[in-house]
């Protein structure tokens, strides 16, 4: 019951949300593109990357909240699957530099040649090829989800060591990527980007074409997890978030629906890594720390989890936040993300989404969205 | 033709007398002096040939008075003064030159730079300086210099050492340096062309020896001799290669203990608040930041009152990071996390934000760079057990690990309060029921699991850089560590910190230290799999609570 008044809540407001996205991912792009610099409408190219950084975010942040807010799996590991999807599409267009190198290797890329490697390593076959890079993006990620799901949900591993267990995986990754010898650039990760698909990845048109393609990938996002917490999958995720057990004890296989919804939303990560790393135009190993997954976790927190524009919204005002907080007062950002942190656990549980759908005004049936006191009262009687 | 005053000539007559009085006088009241004064003032004439005969000679006097004046050779300090052609060192201070007596160390004046020319060495002469040195330092009256002179015969080989050598075993008081001495003969003896019976028993004391160089030696002398020779250096190399990779077992055992008893250290507060209480305490790390960053400051004002009792600063800083670091969890334990029980996800996020703040506030508060937190006089220096080097910070850091781990055991098994904090752990509304102030109690437990990571960082703030970001190295260790160990059991928390240093240690020379973190973090979340509930699990019905 709670769970379909829920629905019906997010349904709501399902239509508006992705008008907005869509209007906002044609609008952004042609007010850069047709206008002239001089237009007050005019929207710089460091805007178009800045906003388009923030849809990628968004599409990160709505992964999360399907598991956390749906299946009450609190990742704190999804920056992994996140890099994972940007290392995928950053070989891509290392390979897509050729001779064009400071040290002119049509093969090698410049890190290797600089630590005298002979050759490609074998794990890099292939990515000269946009779509073997895009099929990667989702196939990466979403095999490591399989593996950590696959081995954590069979042994009911659950709740904080399931949030451990993510963190120290994508703090071994972190590691990991900082060797050298591992073949991805080490310390410095990749940069330099030439071309994607064979045009300029500088120019306002691929910068807008790329801002339409997180604009589009963040609705389709968006429509996928609403396919998938409105159908019957949903309703039995939401029932292993409020009652693991008794979702077992009703012959439910739980690790299996987790399964699922892990690896799906690992692959919506990968996916927001790709699109995020031509726009910034650098990865490296620091997108794999700890700090980076927490800090999602607040996105999804401050926006509203168990919602689906939520988590989008939180993603936005967050990193809004942080963007001019950086530039203005950078010592008081991290005062102001900690304090965040806990104002919202302790006095918004439900995130903004999921405070203004309570309020009782709105409607004569009140969208109840969850209690995580409630839900944890319900694990404890178990 | 002129012709000379009688009474001048006398007076001539005089003063030569007087002159070669005067000279025999002087030579016989510095005999010494006046047999080495010209072989130093030899080391400015001539070619190098000439010089480095100049050098010989003056090793061969075996005075150690001499050793100064061939250092400042070395070091470009020795000058010849032209108007005389005696030799000086010069004391630069400033542009000012000093010249300084090389016998007696008396200062003689200054000199203008025109004056004097440096006597130029090349390195076939430091070759020979540190050659003569060398065999110089072996009767030096310092038994260090003694002990440094025979290594560096023993590292040379040099085989024209070997006379002067001997004159110093003979000459040699001191066991100790005999044996370093008779080691260093022994090498110099493999290297020469002595019979092969005299390099049999070389061979025998240099496997004595045992080290890693005694292994270089032994393993060069095989490949470049022949027969009982080769044999016996090729069995004796192996015998100390052996003994060698028992020793480097052993070192990294030790290593791992060390790294056990910090994680050991990092994770037993953990261990109380996570284990114990079930509250996920992102802020554990920052604990141990705020008891280093204590003993920074305990530390900087007993340098500004009372500096004579620096040495024990480390155990006034001990209560004082407790008082710290528990008074600030029993602060965020009342303000926040009693809103947050039964809601261990949300916890960990509140308390994650606290970490961000509490680090961004010390950042603020003593600057981003690390701060300098000296070691007490009994902390610093090591000592050698066989080939392991030992150092006193590190044992000390094991002993204080374990006494933690004792007292905090009868803490909670012997005391009042112990009794409580478990009867409230296994069932707080039974607890309460008896009369037991929970919410108290509560408090007190957050307040003792921070105050020991506090002291924790008075410990690590000797070894470790004491930085904001201290407390984020251990946080992910230590949750592995009790996860690992087993929730709820600090004889967990022990045996997991302790085989995850050691097996860490183990790992890193085959797999390098950060492929070996890598290799234990996937081998914990594997036996995670096996056993969820850690190596350690409690039984019965406190199991699913």
């Amino acid at each position: 019951m709670i769970a379909a008044s829920l629905l019906a809540g997010s349904e709501r407001r399902a239509w508006p949300f992705l008008a907005i996205i869509l209007t906002l991912g044609i609008a952004i792009p042609l007010l850069h593109l047709v206008l002239p610099p001089t237009s007050p409408l005019y929207v710089s190219s460091y805007i178009v990357a800045l906003i388009g950084k923030y849809l990628c975010y968004a599409l990160l942040a709505l992964a999360v909240d399907l598991v956390w807010g749906y299946c009450g799996i609190l990742s704190l590991g999804h920056g992994a699957f996140f890099a994972l999807g940007g290392y995928a599409m950053g070989m891509y267009l290392m390979r897509q530099i050729g001779s064009r190198g400071v040290y002119g290797n049509a093969e090698l890329p410049d890190f290797m040649v600089f630590l005298n490697w002979q050759e490609l390593p074998w794990y890099w076959y292939g990515f000269d090829r946009f779509w073997f890079a895009a099929l990667m993006v989702v196939v990466v990620p979403g095999t490591l989800a399989f593996l950590v799901g696959w081995f954590a949900f069979r042994s009911r591993v659950t709740g904080v060591y399931l949030s451990i267990i993510t963190q120290a995986v994508t703090f071994a990754l972190m590691l990991a990527f900082f060797r050298n010898d591992m073949g991805f650039g080490g310390n410095n990760g990749m940069t330099d980007f030439k071309d994607i698909l064979g045009f300029n990845v500088q120019a306002g048109g691929t910068r807008a074409a790329l801002f339409f393609a997180s604009a589009a990938m963040l609705a389709l996002g968006f429509l996928v997890a609403h396919a998938v917490v409105n159908s019957r999958l949903g309703k039995v995720l939401v029932a292993v978030r409020d009652a693991e057990s008794r979702a077992r004890f009703l012959g439910y296989r739980v690790e299996n629906y987790k399964l699922f919804v892990f690896v799906l939303s690992a692959c919506m990560a990968g996916i927001a890594g790709a699109l995020y790393v031509p726009q910034v135009g650098i990865i490296n190993p620091s997108e794999f720390a700890p700090a980076n997954s927490i800090e999602v976790v607040i996105w999804v927190a401050v926006g509203g989890r168990g919602t689906l524009i939520g988590p989008a919204i939180g993603a936005v005002l967050v990193n809004f936040a942080k963007s001019y907080l950086t530039g203005a007062i950078p010592e008081a950002w991290l005062f102001a993300l900690g304090g965040l942190f806990i104002a919202v656990t302790l006095f918004l549980p439900r995130g903004i989404v999921g405070t203004i759908a309570a309020l009782p005004l709105r409607r004569r049936v009140i969208a109840k969205p969850i209690e995580p006191g409630a839900a944890a009262t319900a694990r404890a009687a178990e | 033709m002129y012709s000379i005053d009688p009474t001048l000539r006398a007076l001539r007559v005089y003063i030569a007398t007087l002159a070669v009085l005067f000279a025999v006088l002087v030579h016989s009241a510095g005999a010494g002096a006046a047999e080495i004064a010209p072989l130093i003032n030899a080391l400015a004439q001539g070619n190098f040939d000439d010089r480095e005969k100049a050098i010989e000679n003056l090793a061969a006097t075996g005075d150690a008075g001499v050793a100064p004046v061939l250092e400042a050779l070395d070091g470009g300090n020795l000058y010849l003064r032209k108007t005389d052609g005696s030799v000086w060192i010069v004391r630069k201070e400033g542009d000012s030159l000093t010249l300084v007596d090389p016998r007696s160390g008396a200062a003689a004046g200054a000199a203008g730079a025109d004056e004097i020319e440096k006597i130029k060495v090349n390195n076939r002469l430091r070759r020979a300086i540190d050659a003569a040195l060398g065999s110089l330092t072996l009767l030096s009256g310092d038994v260090a210099t003694r002990l440094n002179a025979a290594q560096a015969v023993f590292k040379s080989r040099d085989p024209t050492k070997i006379a002067a050598i001997e004159k110093a075993i003979a000459a040699e008081p001191d066991a100790g340096v005999k044996i370093a001495m008779e080691q260093a003969r022994a090498a110099a003896l493999l290297t020469s062309d002595a019979s092969d019976d005299i390099k049999l028993a070389s061979i025998t004391i240099i496997t004595a020896r045992g080290d890693r160089e005694a292994l270089e030696l032994l393993q060069s002398l095989a490949d470049r001799s022949t027969g009982p020779v080769q044999t016996a250096a090729l069995a004796g190399a192996h015998s100390i290669a052996s003994e060698l990779a028992a020793w480097d077992a052993a070192q990294n055992v030790w290593y791992g203990l060390s790294l056990g008893s910090v994680l050991l250290l990092a994770a037993i507060g953990l261990a109380i608040t996570f284990g114990v209480m079930g509250v996920i305490n992102m802020a554990h790390g920052e604990m141990v930041m705020l008891g280093a960053y204590t003993t920074y400051a305990v530390q900087n004002a007993i340098r500004a009152a009372a500096p004579a009792i620096f040495d024990y600063s480390l155990l006034i800083a001990l209560p004082s990071a407790f008082l710290v670091a528990g008074a600030i969890g029993m602060l965020i334990e009342r303000g926040i996390i009693r809103w947050l029980y039964g809601r261990p996800l949300e916890t960990l996020l509140a308390t994650w934000g606290l970490s961000l703040i509490l680090q961004q506030t010390v950042r603020s508060l003593f600057g981003p760079s690390n701060r300098e937190v000296d070691a007490p006089g009994w902390m610093s220096g090591a000592f050698d057990v066989g080939h392991l080097t030992i150092t006193y910070n590190r044992l000390w850091i094991i002993v204080f690990a374990l006494l933690v781990f004792a007292l905090l055991t009868i803490v909670l098994r012997k005391t009042s309060f112990g009794l409580h904090m478990r009867a409230v752990t296994q069932n707080r509304a039974m607890a309460g029921a008896m009369g037991i102030r929970t919410p108290w109690i509560n408090a007190l437990t957050f307040g003792l699991g921070s105050g020991i990571a506090g002291i924790a960082g008075v410990a690590l703030s000797q070894i470790d850089n004491v930085s904001p970001n201290l407390g984020q190295g251990y946080i992910i260790d230590s949750f592995m560590v009790v996860v690992f160990g087993g929730v709820g059991n600090l004889w967990g928390t022990l045996v997991g910190a302790t085989a995850l240093g050691i097996v860490n240690k183990l790992l890193e020379p085959y797999a390098g230290a950060v492929l070996g973190k890598i290799i234990v973090l996937v081998l914990i979340i594997l036996f995670i799999q096996k056993r969820p509930r850690g190596l350690f699990a409690l039984k019965g019905r406190s199991v699913e609570a």
